[in-house]
């Protein structure tokens, strides 16, 4: 069912475990006198797929960096597995994160860095009592889950736009987060890599058993990806549904995205 | 109110394209805050450096890698100018000394020189150029492409890995260039004194360890910590704060890097021959 109002509050029971994991209530964000966030209410189940669909600037990402403690939101009540992270400390913020897999818009791919040292890297800043043998296994596993094995060696300058996206896809789930969070993932891809993209992030879900928030305006992505979608407008929640819900909605403006 | 000195400062690059002023052409107040603000947030960002300088976990091996990046790389660049520094004093300096008839002082008179002022002060902002613009490039573009964004979500403190790390490699790489840079300069001198005279290695440099002081030497090198301190710390603010949002922004990191770096030399410079020259009295 298509829910358009002035800020619409999410519903919980679109899995039958209903546990949730990332839960926002009444979320404001501005940025000087730039209003981004006004009134964000939303849940995410385990185990679910929750897309957001938004145009450009509505404050999208700046939606997700609040979830990872990359950005602090000005009001509002904003929990993770229960916690309140505006009421964490440092190290406890910290120790969350480890839950928590962010794939950035770019990539975020440490240049200065090979792809190895890339994957390396989250694995030896939080598992400190790895030995190099462990790291070498992994690092290989990651990289064939995404099928770049041969690339092992390359500096992240020599591959595409999808090959990065998939290094940085898994970078991310190299330490097997419960919470995946999808910076527009297909942005920039022709077609064919952000379906393949597409059909990796379910692959995620199946696999790994995460759940995921996945900001896009590709509404391919989003038709292949969802369990549940959101559509963010003037920085409220306008409309929440499935796919075909919204897709036949009413309303001109959240059909917009569908033609 | 630290909050807002960092939301200043990520938009200050933003603001730059108009300066506000008033009807009359006079700059208005506005412009003191903003000045005033900017200092609030560089000393807010040198007082978070020495508060995670000390607080574990230590960055051994990033430290080390920029210790030779910083330091081991620049070698080359510093001994070709400081040799043609050497050599070029010499032969600009022999004339004058000739008309005095004090020509054999000329190796104290640039030994003097290049110890105490020209090669600290040259070696520095060479090192401003190449590393200060290097650091703030290097960091705004992590910055740019959300690198320091997925550092932090990797369990890894941004600031200490990236800023304290390059901050402590330029304060204690510096120094060791200069003393690199000095001694390639005596060597330039040597050479250029042989091209008109005739005078031998060990003569020279005798001469040279015979007129020098204590004085000469340690507040020399002491003051170049503090250039090396000021040229990594004002790239990394530049670079680390660098405005996501803006055109050219990791040119433009880098430029305000090496500007203000460079002035920044010549700041600590003149405190120190002030310092200095109290100390003297």
């Amino acid at each position: 069912m298509t829910n358009i109002k002035t800020s619409i509050k999410t519903e919980k029971s679109s899995n039958p475990n209903g546990e949730i994991v990332v839960e926002m209530e009444h979320l404001k964000k501005s940025f000087e006198n730039n209003n981004v966030l006004l009134d964000i209410n939303l849940v995410l189940n385990k185990k679910e797929n929750l897309v957001i669909l938004g145009k450009s600037g509505t404050g999208k990402s700046v939606l997700i960096k609040c979830i990872v403690g990359l950005v602090e939101h000005d009001e509002g009540k904003l929990k993770l597995f229960g916690q309140s992270i505006s009421e964490l400390k440092e190290k406890e913020l910290t120790n969350l994160r480890r839950k928590i897999g962010f794939l950035f818009q770019s990539g975020a791919l440490y240049d200065s860095m090979t792809v190895r040292e890339n994957l390396e890297f989250p694995l030896k800043r939080q598992l400190i009592s790895i030995s190099k043998k462990e790291i070498n296994t992994l690092v290989e596993e990651a990289l064939e889950n995404v099928g770049l094995s041969d690339t092992i060696e390359l500096s992240p300058s020599e591959l595409s736009g999808g090959m990065r996206k998939r290094l940085g896809l898994a970078r991310t789930l190299i330490l097997k987060p419960e919470i995946m969070l999808y910076d527009e993932p297909t942005t920039g891809l022709d077609p064919i890599t952000s379906k393949e993209i597409s059909k990796l992030i379910i692959e995620v879900q199946e696999k790994y058993n995460t759940s995921s928030i996945i900001i896009t305006h590709d509404i391919e992505c989003a038709k292949l990806t969802a369990n549940r979608m959101i559509v963010i407008k003037d920085g409220i929640c306008a409309a929440e549904g499935l796919y075909k819900d919204l897709e036949s909605s009413s309303d001109k403006w959240v059909k917009s995205f569908f033609e | 109110m630290k909050k807002r000195i960092l939301e200043h400062f990520k938009n200050r690059k933003d603001k730059e394209e108009t300066i506000p002023k008033n009807n009359s052409g006079i700059i208005s107040h506005s412009v003191f805050n903003k000045f005033f603000l900017e200092v609030a947030s560089i000393t807010i960002f040198t007082l978070r450096f020495f508060k995670e300088a000390i607080k574990p976990p230590y960055e051994i091996n990033e430290l080390m890698k920029q210790s030779f990046l910083i330091g081991f790389k620049s070698l080359s660049l510093v001994a070709v100018t400081s040799f043609i520094l050497g050599l070029v004093l010499t032969v600009q300096s022999r004339p004058t000394l000739a008309k005095f008839g004090a020509e054999s002082m000329l190796p104290v008179m640039v030994a003097v020189s290049i110890i105490r002022e020209i090669g600290p002060v040259i070696i520095a902002l060479i090192f401003a150029g190449k590393v200060g613009s290097g650091i703030g490039a290097e960091l705004a573009s992590m910055n740019v492409t959300e690198q320091i964004d997925a550092m932090q979500v990797s369990h890894t403190n941004p600031f200490n890995y990236l800023v304290v790390t390059r901050v402590i490699s330029a304060t204690f790489m510096l120094p060791l260039l200069v003393i690199f840079g000095d001694t390639i300069g005596l060597l330039g001198s040597y050479v250029a004194v042989n091209i008109k005279g005739n005078v031998s290695f060990s003569l020279f440099f005798s001469q040279i360890f015979q007129s020098l002081e204590f004085m000469d030497v340690f507040p020399a090198i002491l003051k170049t910590f503090f250039f090396g301190f000021a040229i990594g710390l004002i790239g990394c603010y530049n670079g680390y704060y660098a405005n996501k949002g803006t055109e050219g922004v990791v040119g433009k990191a880098a430029n305000s890097a090496v500007v203000y770096a460079s002035l920044m030399v010549f700041v600590i410079d003149m405190m120190a021959v002030q310092i200095l020259t109290l100390f003297q009295n």
